[in-house]
């Protein structure tokens, strides 16, 4: 791992304004941001690790863990806002079992949230992975999960 | 300095140019609302508390932040602007929860007392945070539910303490202080200075030991010098029922050393005040010698009457028996300067000898020789203050961060702000070695050699200050024929330094500005302590790095008062401010001012009066204050010395490991439970005023030495400590002009201060040194005493860690310390560690040729191939059992930083 992440902090300076972009490099490098890359980004970058840390968990698109092989996205953008948007997370959550930027533990689920996907005609609305499944109820949101786990299963028989 | 007028409230008021509006209104006694400000920390503008209406701005604008321009009008509480502030405050209140009934900071939470003044409606809200409680380390509680998120604790982390734990993590109404990845703080690197709880405005940062043991308006406040380290710091000691329930440093006007700044052990580590164990009454041996346990129980207790008399009667007998000579004191660098003075005034004026000394011996005395004869005077040469000014910092021998928290901040920020090239020579990895411009390495002992080596090439390269030298020095000649030998590549060999870091260490030191050379025990405790101390002087007098504001040769001193105790004449060759014993004028002097003749001829020094009683000729000793039974070198030997001695009288706060070796134990008073002076580091003297009544039958130090004096029929009675200070300023030439009330105005005098109109002197050596000219003195480098071979491979070296202090009898017994460093271990490197097939963590046994600990590894690239690490502190696995009692030949000081060790593991 630090083999990988030398090679990306040498295209960048050594200055704490190239800190957001070395964090977008490194997690494009690893799919997320590993802990074990924070000190090493830190030095290179001149600022304390609770600054990367600060940064990193600033901004939404960063996360500490891989991302499952079913990566789902929740709106919360107004228009879905309005339409229960809240009730489907909740809901989403309490199935899978984890917070929003988590992982399941058997490595199936990720959970994020986006503010609008630009579908608004359909909220409320949640993608998982890239699909978009819009008019969400909170039944229908759980049953949709449940078939990505089960298209899973069928695949790696 | 340039005028401005602004209009303030419809006042027209004249500020300087440059002020901020916030400043303008305080200096005009209004006082504006502040949350996120603190004047030791930059201004960020967070909270918005402190706005203004401005006019002709179209917003308001925060106070805190900005300057105010000439012709400004300025309302600091119009409508407009409470009505800004209000909003504020009840956004505050949405997340925050409402329960100030039971909250430790009421009464000093700037949040309540401003949602008070601005009638703040607290129970809108319901959507509260709903965080966990930290409570998880032993210093400090965090609770993040009533954090404001005013940024203090993580500006205070990193501008104060430059450790950098904290910083905002994510957004919104989720926004937190957060360590990285949240980790608890004991994985992080805080250090639990407590500079953020300080300054945190509400209750989510508060400590442990305080909660339910009062509220903050029901506290007395004194302003008192903390009893640990030589930085000298100062606080508030907040008592309640006659019990400590804090230090507060948040009064930073007061603390000139400083500011809000503590280190781990000031602020959390005052616990041992209140110790179960505290002596409560004077005791005596009840059992024969023969039957003795070494504990507590061998003795029963007896009154001040019968106890006191009695160790009259016995010192009595030995003087009239077998002469001043069989009689000794050690005094100690934790009591006060007056204690110290009325110590040695009792042991030469009563017991009728010079064999008096303190534990300097074993840490500085080889400073105290060897600055003397360089300069005249064996101090540091300059103030803490102005290390901040330094263009480059050499620090060497001392692992400053954890010896001297305080001082190690100044360094911290002279890098930081001032662009301060620093330079570490150490054994091993410490941590100023991360923000170091250069970190060498030497083999321990071998000092006087790179110390050559760097003035061989600053000679070589013509980098000497030589109109210095010609006028302020002599003695170069000499200097220059040695060094001449000592080529880098020739050190390279002898230290392990490699020639070209050797190189450009000394192009740095030599061609800055204003260098400033720093060392503590690392220097001074080896068989050639004077020798690199004089090499110190050699290498600051060469570039002319001495002599002006932020240059000079700063030996860290350790003890709280360790400088007062060497300053007042608690050692065997002088009397108070350095004046010679041997000189008969100064001999005459105080045998007028004490009434009694006095002895001319040098006394006995701490290890040669350990040794004197090992051969049975010293028969009488009298311990103040002092553990040698953990702090000595060569304990086994120690120990047998004491045993040996006719009569032991010990008067101590605790039945330390030496107390149980005493005949007679007394039991003395703590420093909150005294008034007086202790001097630190920098030669300022500063108050330690009484914060609380002794409990038990505790009787102030210098009333129980003057009650034994009177019993062997020497008359001496002070009224107080401030009347002792009187007798030493008008026998004191360097505290001639030192008084209690001129400390209280001016925050601390630093000596020489020779009359009641002299301001002190923050630097030493200005036009001229101490004893005229500088002094090179030509040394040559000798392998230390004991030298590694193949039976005994490792090298040891000893040191203290930031959480506890000398032989932990207080450090010890303060819970948050002991709770989170409870026990010694010893650091071995990774190379070391897979070579003996020893994993982290497991007991060890380590053995010199003098005895053998069994203690746990730590292994650490802190520490460097075949050294080792051990901190002294343990008792149970006591360092001291190891080292070496070899003395340095002129400052008798023993060679504790090297000694031959082999480590094996525990059972194999
Ligand atoms: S205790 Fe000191 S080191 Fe730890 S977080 Fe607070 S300021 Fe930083
Ligand atoms: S913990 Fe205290 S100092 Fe730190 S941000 Fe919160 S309120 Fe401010
Ligand atoms: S131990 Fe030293 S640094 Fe720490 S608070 Fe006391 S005087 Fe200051
Ligand atoms: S708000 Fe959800 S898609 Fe636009
Ligand atoms: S005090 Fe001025 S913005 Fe916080």
């Amino acid at each position: 791992m630090q083999e990988r992440l030398e090679k990306v902090l040498g295209e960048y300076g050594r200055s704490p304004a190239d800190l957001i972009p070395i964090l977008q490099h490194v997690q494009d490098e690893f799919g997320y941001l590993p802990q074990e890359t924070m000190d090493g980004i830190a030095a290179h970058a001149g600022v304390p690790k609770s600054k990367v840390y600060g940064v990193a968990t600033f901004y939404t698109m960063f996360r500490f863990e891989p991302l499952g092989r079913n990566h789902v996205c929740v709106c919360r953008g107004t228009a879905c806002h309005v339409r229960g948007a809240d009730q489907i997370l909740e809901h989403v959550q309490r199935h899978l079992g984890i917070e929003e930027g988590e992982t399941t533990e058997d490595g199936e689920f990720s959970l994020e949230t986006v503010a609008c996907i630009g579908c608004c005609a359909l909220a409320p609305v949640m993608t998982v992975n890239q699909e978009v499944h819009g008019r969400l109820k909170p039944k229908t949101a759980t049953r949709t999960l449940k078939k990505y786990a089960t298209a899973d299963k069928e695949e790696g028989q | 300095m340039e005028k401005i007028t602004v209009t303030l409230n419809g006042k027209k008021v004249k500020a300087e140019k440059g002020m901020t509006i916030l400043e303008i209104a305080e200096q005009q006694g209004i006082r504006l609302p502040t949350l996120c400000h603190s004047e030791v920390l930059e201004p960020t503008a967070a909270c918005r508390m402190c706005v203004v209406e401005v006019e002709g701005a179209r917003a308001l604008v925060p106070a805190c932040v900005n300057q105010a321009g000439d012709g400004m009008k300025i309302k600091t509480h119009s409508d407009k602007v409470v009505r800004a502030r209000r909003v504020f405050l009840e956004l505050l209140w949405s997340a925050h929860p409402n329960d100030c009934t039971v909250c430790e900071k009421s009464g000093a939470c700037d949040l309540q007392e401003y949602s008070y003044e601005y009638g703040v409606d607290v129970s809108k809200y319901q959507d509260k945070y709903q965080y966990t409680v930290d409570g998880s380390n032993p210093y400090y509680v965090r609770d993040y539910n009533k954090c404001i998120l005013c940024g203090k604790c993580i500006r205070a982390c990193d501008e104060i303490q430059g450790n950098n734990v904290l910083d905002f993590a994510n957004r919104g109404f989720d926004a937190m202080v957060s360590t990285p990845f949240k980790l608890p703080l004991e994985e992080s690197n805080c250090v639990f200075c407590g500079n953020c709880v300080a300054l945190c405005p509400t209750g989510a940062l508060m400590e442990k030991e305080r909660y339910g043991k009062g509220r903050e308006w029901e506290f007395e406040r004194t302003h008192t010098t903390c009893p640990y380290c030589g930085c000298g710091c100062t606080f508030d000691l907040c008592v309640k029922d006659n019990k400590i329930v804090k230090a507060d440093s948040t009064d930073f006007k007061n603390n000139p050393v400083n500011k809000t700044a503590l280190c781990v052990k000031g602020r959390f580590g005052l616990g041992f005040v209140h110790s179960e164990d505290r002596l409560d009454y004077p005791l005596m041996l009840k059992v024969p010698r023969e039957e003795r346990t070494y504990t507590l129980k061998d003795y029963k207790k007896v009154s001040w009457k019968k106890a006191l008399d009695y160790v009259a009667e016995r010192l009595s007998q030995i003087k009239s028996e077998h002469g001043p000579g069989a009689l000794g004191g050690f005094s100690s660098a934790r009591t006060t300067n007056e204690e110290n003075y009325v110590f040695q005034k009792f042991v030469r004026a009563v017991l009728g000898t010079n064999n008096v000394d303190h534990c300097a011996r074993l840490c500085h005395s080889s400073t105290v020789a060897g600055l003397a004869k360089a300069f005249g005077s064996g101090a540091m040469t300059n103030s803490i203050g102005e290390l901040k000014d330094c263009d480059c910092i050499l620090v060497t021998g001392s692992n400053t961060t954890a010896t001297h928290p305080i001082i190690s901040l100044e360094i911290k920020k002279a890098v930081r702000n001032n662009n301060c090239k620093l330079i570490v020579v150490e054994p091993r990895n410490i941590d100023l070695c991360a923000i170091s411009t250069l970190a060498l390495h030497q083999r321990p002992g071998t000092d006087v050699a790179w110390l050559n080596g760097m003035m061989n090439v600053i000679i070589a390269e013509g980098l000497q200050n030589q109109e210095f030298i010609d006028e302020r020095c002599e003695g170069y000649e000499e200097l220059k024929k040695t060094v001449a030998a000592y080529t880098p590549e020739k050190v390279e060999e002898i230290t392990g330094i490699p020639a070209d870091s050797l190189r450009e260490a000394a192009r740095i030191y030599a061609t800055s500005e204003k260098s400033s050379l720093i060392y503590s025990m690392g220097i001074t405790q080896h068989t050639s302590g004077t020798d690199n101390v004089l090499s110190t002087a050699n290498l600051a007098m060469l570039c002319g790095q001495i002599g002006r504001p932020s240059t000079g040769v700063n030996p860290l001193r350790g003890q709280n008062n360790v400088q007062g105790a060497c300053d007042l004449g608690a050692l065997p060759n002088v009397y108070s401010g350095y004046q010679p014993v041997t000189n008969p004028d100064i001999q005459k002097k105080f045998e007028e001012a004490w009434g009694v003749p006095l002895d001319p001829n040098i006394g006995l020094t701490v290890t040669l009066m350990i040794e004197a009683a090992s051969e049975g000729k010293l028969k009488g000793l009298y311990i103040m204050g002092e553990n040698p039974m953990v702090t000595d070198p060569d304990l086994n030997h120690a120990e047998e010395a004491l045993k040996k001695l006719d009569f032991l009288v010990v008067q101590d706060i605790f039945p330390t490991e030496t107390a149980v070796l005493a005949d007679v134990i007394l039991p003395g008073v703590s420093f909150a439970e005294k008034t007086g002076t202790f001097t630190n580091t920098e030669r300022r003297v500063q108050l330690v005023r009484q914060a609380i009544e002794p409990e038990g039958q505790r009787k102030q130090d210098y009333a129980i030495i003057c009650e034994v004096a009177k019993r062997m029929g020497y008359k001496m009675r002070y009224s107080s400590q401030e009347a002792i200070m009187r007798e030493i300023a008008a026998l004191t030439p360097s505290y001639g002009g030192i008084t209690y009330k001129r400390i209280a105005e001016t925050g601390g005098l630093a000596w020489p201060c020779p009359d009641k109109k002299h301001p002190g002197t923050p630097y030493l050596h200005k036009d001229k040194f101490a004893r005229g000219k500088g002094l090179f003195s030509a040394v040559d480098y000798r392998d230390p005493a004991e030298m590694t071979d193949d039976e005994y491979p490792v090298i040891l070296t000893t040191g203290r860690i930031l959480e506890h202090y000398h032989s932990g009898s207080m450090s010890r017994r303060s819970r948050p310390l002991d709770e989170h460093v409870p026990s010694g271990w010893v650091e071995i490197s990774p190379k070391l560690a897979a070579e003996l097939g020893v994993a982290d963590g497991e007991m060890v046994n380590v053995a010199s040729r003098r005895g053998a600990i069994t203690t746990k590894a730590r292994v650490t690239d802190k520490v460097i191939n075949n050294i080792v690490f051990i901190p002294f502190h343990f008792a149970e696995a006591a360092a001291n059992r190891l080292t070496n009692g070899a003395l340095d030949p002129v400052a008798r000081i023993p060679e504790y930083k090297v000694c031959a060790v082999k480590i094996s593991k525990n059972g194999g």
